[in-house]
């Protein structure tokens, strides 16, 4: 390896001299496929993580994910934390610029996270800073947002009032929710600053143009602190939502960097691309939530059974060609300081063998051979993969447990909008995807209190308290333990079957280098570079 | 004849208030809304979105709100769009839909009348069997495949052409959607030329233009032609509205940012006025094509006279 890359930067150095200073000085352009047309510029209204690539090359929070997806400064140069976990005070960068050349000052990032919670700007994401104190008063209407615990103190120093200690908070501070606008400049243009001619933005690129469905164009940004550093004169984001298409447009080499492909091409790109092709193991999780208001999905038995009938590996290579990995925890590997997630006590049998255990389990519940009929209906949003899954499921359940399987498919807004709403129904595809790296994030999820998300409408009050401790618990390893033990209750109640953690698939090409996998899924511009 | 077009006119009107009525209670009546995503929202964030939009508003309230924007032009914001309006959107792509559409329908037009004449003059000779066999495959073979098939072959395999994007707008950047969207409708085009060519040969006054002596160039041209055409100009309506309406399938493979793409993520997304706004545009441009075609009836066929 490190031969290799020796041998690399002697071809890079020999190639530099060979070429002269008229390559040196051409200007270094990156193409970006993006799976999609972002909604909007606006870090207000943003919630998929397409939008995330573009909005963080043009804007800088106070933390942000370096090129390995660690939380390291960003407009802020340093921190401290009170005694308490309750009050983060933040020095700003002397150097942090707009890029019209006026300073970053703690004023911007006042502004700009009261307009968060402001209920006016109706922020989709608004919930996310809810630890701050206030937060939630001044989103719903209750309190002013002068009543934010968010304080311009001087310029360059800004503090930041917590509702009680949020261990996590660094992380939600890279949050594009927490991103600053310049006030100035959005007193001038109003919603509107978001328009090329109009944005100011204070990341490492500023916006150029803006043709929906076609290009964004961002330009190196010189008033950036760390310009130096950014190899990348250009950036432009190619929107393609057609899977197929942005492939093709990586192999006419019209992409240099292009995410999300569909896992059935992963062996035919192998063998065309190599290393090329990028299969990162994401922090998220796609599981099967079980109606537990409802027999026989209420009895533990039942639920235990029909989970490990399922043969999570024969999903993970059959359908996804290895782009997910099979899971038996909701909380996804990777998670720093959590370490291998509870493992259920059936995730160390042979897949045989859990099958038998199942059977003998269903029979004690009453049901399978001689027993009452087992009817499941599997509700899916519509898509081509979970449709395969779903069948796949149905087959399982069939062939092991004898259960009447039938699928229902909703597109995606109407499939999630009926579980929100407390439809009834007896097992459901779901998936959660990390806004921050912690498993907080997702355990949080299933708490009885959690009208939203808590799909099974699991109430073990047990678990609720191990939750409610994790939140009061100031030293990290002991909160990362109460934590564990929440799942380890959640695993053996099996309230939901996590069957896969999700892979981001990218493709970037070899001209590009400072490419780093990583489980958040941040690849700033700013820690690549491209060769011709 | 400004008579008939006003009347015409006229009578659009409820027409496109009965496309717009039935699209927008379809719309609403499908299941999920512009703010359910997959990852749903809390209740009190979605209760703030709802009263900014005026969701919360009754349906009724909200239709007669819309129809009564509509009339003065204003679609409203795009729900998902959000930096931008439902006519900014529109105003932006559906120049490049019309660009592309435009262009596919004058190739096809005029390379399918040629090859339809053609292959009239040569019935049943090789020509004709190869051209209408070749037009069979052009009408049953979907764009879907074609286009991928076309970009392996020109854009991966050759590196000819470019394998997507509007890039510089430039002939070459854009060959490979115009002949997708094209091809089909050259095959239709040859084919409808060539029934009615046939039939037009064998009419008496052709028989008599040949007795008289005038050359076959200007027989065919000229006289056999003109009738010829009628099938072909009332087919034009549909397929010059669909043309220019941006084609979602094309336009996705290519990656063209045009209206096509922004129907079909509108009705995915539930993004209701830019949706309502395509179907609007849509129904315009049909009626509008429908009387211009009518009005070239009247000029190819004096037998029709718009009084």
């Amino acid at each position: 390896m490190v031969l290799m890359k020796t041998k690399l930067a002697t071809t890079i150095l020999l190639g530099s001299l060979l070429l002269g200073s008229s390559q040196a000085l051409a200007e270094v352009v990156l193409h970006r496929g993006n799976a999609g047309e972002p909604k909007s510029l606006d870090y207000a209204h943003i919630s998929i993580n397409i939008e995330g690539f573009v909005i963080y090359d043009l804007f800088e929070g106070l933390t942000i994910h370096d090129a390995a997806g660690k939380i390291v400064p960003g407009a802020a140069e340093s921190w401290k934390i009170s005694e308490d976990g309750k009050v983060y005070t933040f020095k700003i960068r002397d150097d942090a610029k707009w890029s019209d050349g006026t300073p970053v000052t703690a004023e911007d990032f006042q502004f700009s996270m009261r307009r968060i919670e402001n209920p006016k700007t109706a922020a989709e994401y608004a919930n996310l800073l809810y630890p701050i104190k206030n937060a939630e008063a001044v989103n719903l209407g209750k309190a002013p947002v002068e009543e934010l615990g968010v304080k311009a103190i001087d310029a360059k120093t800004l503090e930041i009032t917590l509702e009680r200690p949020t261990p996590y908070f660094l992380q939600l501070l890279s949050h594009y929710t927490a991103l600053p606008i310049s006030k100035a400049n959005y007193e001038k243009f109003g919603d509107q600053f978001v328009k090329p001619g109009n944005m100011v933005s204070n990341g490492a690129f500023k916006l150029q143009s803006h043709v929906p469905n076609d290009t964004l164009t961002v330009v190196k940004n010189e008033n950036y602190w760390d310009a130096k550093n950014v190899k990348i004169d250009k950036v432009i984001f190619y929107p393609i939502e057609d899977a197929a298409a942005a492939v093709r447009r990586f192999e006419a080499k019209e992409l240099d960097v292009t995410y999300n492909f569909s896992a059935d091409q992963i062996k035919r790109l192998r063998g065309l691309y190599g290393d090329q092709v990028h299969v990162s193991p994401a922090l998220a999780t796609y599981y099967y939530a079980f109606d537990m208001r409802q027999p026989p999905f209420d009895d533990i038995r039942v639920r235990r059974a029909l989970s490990m009938a399922i043969d999570r590996d024969f999903l993970s290579n059959e359908i996804y060609n290895g782009a997910q990995l099979p899971t038996y925890s909701l909380v996804p590997p990777n998670m720093e300081g959590y370490g291998t997630p509870p493992q259920p006590d059936f995730a160390s049998l042979s897949q045989i063998d859990r099958e038998d255990k199942a059977v003998a389990l269903l029979k004690e519940a009453g049901y399978g051979k001689g027993g009452k009929p087992l009817d499941i209906e599997i509700r899916y949003n519509t898509n081509t993969n979970h449709e395969r899954v779903a069948t796949a499921v149905a087959d399982m359940w069939k062939t092991a447990l004898g259960a009447n399987v039938s699928l229902v498919n909703l597109d995606v807004a109407s499939h999630y909008s009926y579980l929100k709403e407390g439809g009834k129904f007896n097992v459901a595809r779901a998936g959660w995807a990390a806004d921050y790296a912690d498993p907080e994030n997702f355990l949080a999820l299933n708490i009885s209190t959690n009208k939203t998300f808590n799909y099974p409408h699991y109430n073990n009050p047990d678990y609720d308290k191990l939750i409610a401790q994790s939140y009061d618990e100031r030293d990290p390893a002991k909160r990362m333990e109460l934590m564990r033990k929440a799942e380890t209750l959640l695993v053996n109640d099996q309230p939901l079957a996590p069957l896969m953690v999700s892979a981001d698939l990218w493709l970037v090409s070899n001209r590009v280098k400072g490419w780093v996998d990583n489980a958040t899924n941040n690849h700033l511009s700013k820690f690549l570079s491209v060769s011709n | 004849m400004i008579n008939f077009v006003l009347r015409r006119l006229a009578s659009a009107i409820p027409t496109v208030f009965l496309v717009i009525t039935i699209s927008f209670f379809l719309m609403r009546f499908a299941p999920g809304g512009p703010f359910d995503l997959e990852r749903p929202l809390p209740p009190e964030t979605m209760a703030n979105i709802m009263k900014t939009y005026q969701l919360d508003q009754p349906l009724w309230l909200q239709y007669i709100h819309y129809l009564g924007n509509a009339v003065r032009g204003d679609f409203g914001p795009s729900f998902i769009y959000k930096d931008n309006t439902v006519a900014q959107l529109i105003v932006q792509a559906l120049p490049y839909s019309v660009q592309i559409g435009s262009t596919a329908l004058l190739i096809a037009l005029f390379g399918g009348v040629i090859l339809g004449t053609i292959a009239a003059l040569r019935q049943n000779g090789i020509i004709d069997i190869v051209l209408m066999s070749v037009s069979t495959v052009g009408i049953t073979v979907p764009t879907f495949v074609v286009g991928p098939v076309l970009t392996l072959v020109f854009a991966l395999m050759l590196g000819w052409l470019p394998a997507g994007g509007w890039g510089d707008g430039s002939f070459r950047q854009l060959a490979l959607p115009i002949t997708v969207l094209a091809l089909p409708q050259i095959a239709i085009i040859a084919r409808l030329t060539r029934g009615s060519m046939i039939e037009a040969l064998h009419t008496d006054h052709i028989r008599t233009a040949k007795a008289y002596g005038l050359p076959s160039r200007v027989v065919v041209i000229t006289h056999a032609l003109r009738g010829a055409l009628l099938p072909v100009v009332s087919y034009l309506a549909p397929a010059a509205a669909a043309l220019l309406t941006g084609s979602a399938v094309v336009e996705s493979i290519f990656t063209i940012p045009g209206i096509g793409r922004f129907f079909v993520l509108g009705a995915l997304n539930r993004d209701y006025p830019l949706v309502m706004a395509t179907v609007v545009i849509v129904a315009v441009f049909v009626i509008v094509f429908n009387l211009l075609v009518d009005i070239a009836y009247g000029l190819l066929d004096p037998r029709v006279r718009h009084d």
